[in-house]
């Protein structure tokens, strides 16, 4: 017996050890302090040197925590316990958690660097007078490909892709909208289709593209581009301009059928703590030199029109990453279809993953 | 009476956990499987279960986990032999537990590079002659990442019934003109089986519901189960849906236990 003591008294020694080694860690990082900012954000999308100039300028300090994915962030943020104080959700995202009353209006006195955001990028569907969203960061869902993979050949359009050359070399997100949207666009139907018909027809076409269609994967597409395990690949533009960094053979191309335009504003949930400091870390976000400087180093493309000034010519004028006005009409946002369109729109995914060859 | 009393105290911490993690999650489970996405109560769900989507990726989920498992019985029975009758079996056995202590995840992306189009084992095809090929994203490198993954749980429990068979009743066979094989079959096989068994267990019923590998390896090549119950609860974000399979994948899970029960054998 006093052997199972000795055990069981060991083991709480070693917790208690444990649990106040850990808490001098986080107390000496100043995680335990009054004046904190929790910023719940995509896993590396940001400068991190620009937090450590926040948090010198503010003297706020700055929590950072990261999600893979909207739904995710979405789960943390309804179930509460959380403390996020910013979250940067994509736009239908921000149309959903707005209906479902998650976000806190923003008070725009507060904001005077929203002035430089361009007015294109404003007042939209998701979010009408950004009542509760900041611009981010914007981009397409478009083509990846090495022409030298291909001897050469272009990639244009959507279309393009379901050439009998192209056997087995694409590689596709595992996303429904993405690719459920890619073959509406490619019928020359909206990307919101909610039209079972047409979306009976996109699934159709999609299941003729099954033998050229190398995997459908996550996240590790951008390893799998960049060490050209594929040669051709289905992805947003922030992910393309990332893996065009690390593999310069690589082209981005956003399909003339059209394609979808995608958000990632800033928004305050109802987890938060500290709205006077999510506040003034959005308009320090917003102000033009330190948008320019996020921009340089995400790769993605910023909205803030005046940061522009700040960045090399050859990015700003990358049709890729900032396609012109007239390219940018044909592209949509998506729209929120609702649970039970989306639940269609993934079930006919899923049986496209079924489908063999 | 009062020996009573403290054995209940020592069971009420077992019984609320069984209590709070596990009665209470099934009951969830079967409790939301009956409301559709809208949130009405509706057996829908159930009547979508049945159709060819969802009866297609039942079988297909137990076909593949059907492979992993004898193609990882075929390969653990041996290999357990073997160890039972080497002189430092307990380092054995370590070494070959040590890899099942490696994240899942981890192990994944290291076979992402090994199949690769340039990775080693493509080298070492275009090296004997046979010239590279398409490993990555097939059924084989599914079923084989599988099988390298649940093998040593597979191993275990056979090791240990194998160990603790008494060598005195293989003295007897041999002593009463029993060949090898016939050995084998009558006694040691038998004498094994709850080992088999258990085996088969814990390979088959997590076999079922593989869903990460399935993207990762098979580049969503195979769709089983799991991947279904994660798309729907993640992503459509449609609970009940996502609850109905997972109530078929418990139903599936008991017949397999009750099947391969270990029965009393009157020991």
């Amino acid at each position: 017996m006093s052997k199972l003591l000795r055990f069981f008294l060991g083991i709480i020694l070693v917790s208690a050890v444990l649990f106040y080694a850990l808490s001098e860690l986080n107390s000496s990082q100043g995680y335990s302090g009054k004046n904190t900012l929790t910023i719940y954000n995509w896993g590396d999308y940001i400068d991190t040197d620009l937090i450590k100039r926040f948090e010198k300028e503010t003297g706020i300090k700055v929590i950072y925590e990261t999600f893979d994915s909207n739904e995710a962030m979405l789960t943390k943020i309804q179930q509460g316990g959380t403390t996020y104080d910013i979250a940067v959700p994509s736009e239908y995202m921000i149309d959903k958690m707005r209906k479902e009353h998650l976000l806190i209006p923003l008070d725009h006195s507060k904001l005077p660097n929203l002035k430089n955001i361009d007015p294109r990028f404003m007042d939209l569907p998701f979010d009408e007078g950004n009542k509760y969203s900041v611009p981010y960061f914007w981009g397409t869902v478009g083509i990846v490909y090495n022409p030298k993979m291909l001897n050469g050949k272009k990639i244009t359009s959507w279309n393009d892709l379901w050439d009998p050359d192209l056997r087995n070399k694409i590689l596709l997100v595992d996303g429904a909208r993405e690719i459920m949207g890619m073959g509406l666009n490619s019928l020359g139907y909206s990307l919101n289709d909610t039209n079972h018909a047409h979306l009976q027809e996109a699934k159709r076409k999609l299941d003729t593209l099954t033998p050229n269609i190398k995997a459908i994967v996550g996240d590790e597409i951008r390893l799998l581009l960049q060490n050209e395990e594929a040669s051709i690949g289905i992805v947003w533009s922030g992910v393309a301009s990332e893996i065009m960094s690390e593999n310069e053979d690589l082209e981005y191309v956003v399909p003339k059928e059209g394609s979808n335009l995608w958000f990632d504003n800033m928004v305050i949930p109802k987890t938060a703590k500290n709205k006077e400091a999510a506040l003034k870390f959005m308009n320090f976000m917003l102000d033009p030199k330190v948008a320019a400087q996020n921009a340089e180093y995400v790769n993605y493309s910023t909205p803030n029109k005046k940061a522009l000034a700040y960045m090399p010519k050859e990015t700003v004028n990358d049709e890729r990453f900032y396609p012109s006005p007239k390219l940018t009409e044909k592209l949509e946002v998506y729209e929120n279809l609702g649970k039970k369109n989306l639940a269609y729109y993934n079930e006919l995914f899923l049986e496209f993953k079924m489908h063999r060859k | 009476m009062n020996n009573k009393v403290t054995r209940n105290l020592y069971l009420f911490p077992y019984a609320l956990w069984i209590v709070l993690f596990v009665v209470a999650p099934l009951l969830l489970v079967i409790y939301y499987s009956f409301f559709d996405i809208e949130g009405h109560f509706s057996l829908v769900n159930y009547k979508t279960f049945f159709t060819a989507v969802y009866l297609k990726m039942t079988l297909s989920s137990f076909w593949y986990a059907f492979l992993i498992t004898v193609i990882s019985l075929i390969i653990a029975y041996p290999t357990a032999y073997l160890l039972t009758k080497t002189k430092h079996k307990q380092l054995w056995l370590l070494l070959i537990i040590v890899p099942s202590w490696i994240n899942l995840l981890l192990k994944a992306y290291a076979f992402l590079g090994i199949f690769g189009t340039k990775g080693i084992a493509n080298s070492f095809l275009e090296a004997i002659g046979i010239g590279s090929k398409q490993i990555l994203f097939t059924d084989f490198s599914f079923v084989f990442v599988s099988v390298y993954i649940f093998i040593p749980f597979m191993i275990l429990p056979i090791f240990n019934a194998l160990n603790e068979l008494n060598p005195t009743l293989l003295d007897a066979a041999n002593d009463l003109g029993a060949s090898k094989w016939i050995t084998f079959r009558r006694v040691i096989f038998p004498l094994t089986i709850d080992g088999v068994k258990a085996g088969c267990q814990v390979v088959f019923i997590p076999a079922l519901s593989l869903f990460m590998l399935t993207r990762l390896i098979a580049g969503n090549r195979v769709i089983t189960l799991g991947t279904a119950i994660e798309q729907q609860f993640l992503v459509t974000q449609d609970w009940g849906m996502g609850s109905t399979i997972a109530v078929f994948l418990i139903l599936i899970m008991f017949l397999i236990i009750s099947l391969t029960g270990n029965r009393k054998r009157g020991v």
